[in-house]
Formats: structure tokens, C-alpha cells, sequence
């Protein structure tokens, strides 16, 4: 049965992982996990279309897998945590796949998020709901607690605090 | 009587563990985020905690999708450091608190927190990096300095837990603690966050606002962050920073009223926004009567912080 539409798949450029992907995607997220051993991992690359074949998944499955497809792996139930595996596997860092999902390259990707990373402004919704949740009506203050106190002990102390730290013991 | 003395919230960023690991620290991208923990390594100097609860998620290291709980506690008496791809982190072996751990199940559960129930697992980044944050770099040979109970929670597959149900969580397991007969200092994290997306073609989303909102109602009023929807976490602070819904655990640990004593915000480390806090529970002394008196109920805000530190400070 096709997946079911759902509220969040209106937020843009998002897999979100549902119960249902989950359910989809468990011979992805499973061959992933097979990933951790570094005896599966010489395997794989050994023969990637034949090791896939292990694990139940869809053709359309395999192939997002060896094109290294990543949105599309997303989209057929698999789980950012456990695709960071094949990643790794691969000798990739995660900005490296940050980069490919986002259709970047990772210089571009890595000064993006050096520039305090992508607005929410205008990615919030695929149909115009890009008013900003209710939670954030009205201003933070902006004023961490830590410039109005300092939290540790003063190394030197004041005579008073000795004095009622004296009378505590 | 054991108790529950503050709460540290803190981003578990697996690339701030792999910074430490290979020492780079110093480096000028990364010394702008550890600078924001120096103040609060001392404060967890002076602290001393004999047992530290951290409220995490495990990222496909102790759990595949073969197995999803909700809520699952550690009640072992140690946990290794998970291997995630890359050797398992160089940090000591966490020290379980077994006694309390399983005292804790038992009063959850019994106030309908059906939480699962682990006697052997491995941690990964989402709890050693925290540990690391507030304590430090320790070698496998050292200790951390107080227990460890995990409270791994699932926010991978949605639905995670509700605001609202982890806020509750936090609760019962204040009053857990609270009828623990031991006198033990006891602190919880929240981990995690805070605004994120690292999947998909949205990966890199920050929300700035967003989390300093959240950082101002942890203390001002946690009952209205209990309240936001998921599609709002997701819309606004990624599809990862979901995850920020732990922090309510830690914060429905602390009572109805706490204080927040500490905050750093910096964007990013990685793909992340790093937030970090340090939120005392009122109601002041740790240890036993007989040792030290209890706080004086009313003292205003700023007084009682500065009585507690000093009271603390021996």
C-alpha cells in the first residue's frame, strides 16, 4: 500500500521518519547497521549489488543504494543516523553527504552553515504556511542569566561571603 | 534522601566528540564552542554530583530499528562506549548507578511511564559528548566523576514522546529520586539540539530565534514549551532538532520553579546549533539535614542562587 499523506510532508525538502518508513525502509536501515562490522564492509565492497541482495529490500531500493542516492534512500524508509553509515563506509565525511542531499558542494555547504546555516525563512512550508509558529510571538530577551551572575566560585572571596560561609559549617 | 540539584542542558554534537578525540580543541572554530563550557566545567568541580542522569538518544549504535522503545533505562552497573564506525570513543567507561537506576523503573512505571528496562548497553556520542562538555577530556583509564544512568529516548522515528508526556517524565522521576533513601546529589541532563536538519535537501537549517526562545521558557514557563507540536519543531528547528523535547525530562526534574544560572549560544559546530544551560532546582540543600540546613524558603532569586554557591563552594 503507498505511503499515506501526511501534515509534515509539507514541510519542504524533508523526509520526515515516520513508523511507516521505518516499516519500508528496515532492509535499508538493517543493511546500514551490517555496516558497523568491518568484515560486512569488505564484503560489500567486494560486491555491492550481490550483498544487497541479503536483505529483502525493493529493486528501487537497491539501485537508490548503489547510485548512492541519498534523498531518494531518505524517501524509501532509510534513516539519516544509519545512512551515515554506507557514508563512512565509503571514507566520506558528513558534510560530504550534507552536501549531496543539499545539492552543494561541500565548500559551499560548510560556508553556508559558517554563516549561521539556512534560513527558516521561506523553508517552513511547500504551500505557504511560512508564518512563523505561535511559540514565537513576542521577543527572547536575549539575556542569558550567566551575565548577570557568575556561576562558579570567586576565587578570592569577599569577607562577607566568608563570613556566612564560615557560619554554614 | 537523594535529590535532584540542577539541570545541564547540552547539545551532544558528534563532530564536538571527535574534536576532543583527536585534539583539537584549540583550533579557533572549536575553541569558540568549548569556551562556552569552561565556566560550567568549574561549576561541575565545585558541585560535585555523586550521580548524573542523562537523557539522550542513541543514533543506530546500542539500537537498529529492530527494536524502538520510547523511553529505555540503564540500570546496569557499566556501559561501555559505543563503537560508531570509528573505534569507540577514547573516554572512561560509564559507571552505572544500578540501585537507584532500578528504584527509578520501578516508581516510573508504577506511575505509568512504561518505560523499557536495560541491563546491558553501549553509549555513543549523543551521552559521552555532554559528559565530555561538563567534565572534560578523560582517558579510557580515568572516571568520570559521578554514576551514570542513561535514559535513552527514541526521537529518530517519529513520533518521539510529547512535550508534554517528557516534561510529566521529568516529574516522576523527581519524585523517584526524592523517595531513594540514600543521600545522593543527583543532576540531569537534557541532551541534544538544538536547532538542526541534517537530512535531506533542507539539511543545514538553523533557527537562531527558535532556540533562544526555548532557552528563555526553560526557566520562564517550561508548562508552554511542553505544549508546542511536533510539525512545529520540525517546521521551525529541523527535522533533527525534534530532539529537543528531552531537555523537558531534564526540566520536569527539577519542580515547578528553577533558575536558570547559566546559558551559552553559539552557531554552529558542525551542522548544529549548540546550545547549552545550567537550570537550578529551588528548595537548595543536597545532602542531609543533619549536614547542612536546608534553604530558607522566599529568598529572592539572585540571593538564593549566591547562598547556594557559597554553601556549595566548600
Amino acid at each position: 500500500m503507498a505511503r499515506r499523506q501526511q501534515v509534515y510532508d509539507d514541510i519542504p525538502g524533508t523526509f520526515v521518519f515516520d513508523a511507516d518508513r521505518a516499516r519500508e525502509g528496515y532492509p535499508i536501515n538493517t543493511f546500514c547497521m551490517s555496516l558497523m562490522k568491518d568484515e560486512n564492509r569488505k564484503a560489500f565492497k567486494a560486491d555491492e549489488a550481490g550483498y544487497l541482495k541479503k536483505f529483502n529490500m525493493t529493486p528501487e531500493q537497491e539501485q537508490a543504494i548503489l547510485k548512492r542516492d541519498y534523498n531518494k534512500m531518505l524517501e524509501l524508509g532509510a534513516n539519516i543516523y544509519f545512512t551515515a553509515k554506507l557514508g563512512a563506509t565509503d571514507g566520506h565525511s558528513f558534510q560530504h553527504l550534507a552536501a549531496v542531499m543539499t545539492g552543494n558542494t561541500q565548500q559551499a555547504y560548510a560556508d553556508m552553515m559558517l554563516a549561521g546555516g539556512r534560513s527558516v525563512e521561506g523553508n517552513r512550508s511547500r504551500t505557504g504556511k511560512n508564518k512563523p509558529a505561535p511559540f514565537l510571538a513576542g521577543p527572547s530577551t536575549g539575556k542569558p542569566a550567566a551575565k548577570r551572575q557568575s556561576i562558579v566560585k570567586p576565587k578570592a572571596k569577599t569577607k562577607a561571603k566568608s563570613k556566612s560561609s564560615a557560619k554554614r559549617k | 534522601m537523594a535529590k535532584i540539584i540542577a539541570g545541564i542542558g547540552s547539545s551532544h554534537v558528534p563532530a564536538i566528540g571527535a574534536a576532543i578525540d583527536n585534539n583539537k580543541t584549540e583550533e579557533p572554530y572549536w575553541k569558540r564552542v568549548f569556551s562556552g563550557f569552561e565556566k560550567s566545567q568549574e561549576w561541575m568541580r565545585q558541585t560535585k554530583p555523586d550521580v548524573a542522569i542523562v537523557v539522550y538518544n542513541d543514533h543506530a549504535s546500542a539500537f537498529s530499528t529492530d527494536l524502538i522503545p520510547t523511553f529505555a533505562l540503564g540500570t546496569a552497573t557499566e556501559f561501555p562506549p559505543a563503537d560508531e564506525g570509528w573505534g569507540p570513543r577514547p573516554v572512561p567507561v560509564a559507571k552505572g548507578h544500578p540501585e537507584l537506576a532500578a528504584h527509578i523503573a520501578q516508581s516510573v512505571i508504577l506511575d505509568e511511564f512504561d518505560l523499557t528496562v536495560v541491563n546491558k548497553m553501549e553509549i555513543d556520542h549523543g551521552l559521552t559528548v555532554p559528559l565530555n562538555l561538563l567534565c572534560g577530556k578523560i582517558p579510557p583509564t580515568g572516571q568520570w566523576p559521578f554514576r551514570v544512568i542513561p535514559l535513552a529516548v527514541n526521537v529518530v522515528m517519529y513520533p518521539p514522546p510529547t512535550g508534554h508526556r517528557c516534561l510529566m517524565l521529568g516529574k516522576a522521576i523527581k519524585k523517584a529520586v526524592e523517595s531513594y533513601p540514600e543521600d545522593l546529589k543527583v543532576v540531569i541532563f537534557g541532551t541534544g539540539g538544538l536547532s538542526h536538519q541534517i537530512s535531506g535537501p533542507r539539511a543545514g537549517l538553523i533557527n537562531s530565534k527558535w532556540d533562544k526562545n526555548f532557552l528563555d521558557n526553560l526557566s520562564k514557563d517550561p508548562v508552554k514549551l511542553s505544549k508546542i507540536p511536533h510539525l512545529d519543531y520540525m517546521r521551525e528547528a529541523g527535522a533533527e532538532g525534534i530532539e529537543m523535547v528531552m531537555w523537558l525530562i531534564m526540566r520536569g526534574a527539577l519542580g515547578d520553579k528553577a533558575d536558570e544560572v547559566y546559558r551559552f549560544y553559539t552557531v554552529p559546530a558542525s551542522n548544529t546549533a549548540v546550545g547549552h544551560i545550567i537550570l537550578k532546582a529551588r528548595g537548595g540543600s543536597t545532602a542531609s539535614k543533619g549536614k547542612k540546613p536546608a534553604a530558607k524558603p522566599k529568598m529572592k532569586r539572585a540571593a538564593a542562587r549566591a547562598k547556594v554557591e557559597i554553601r556549595r563552594s566548600r
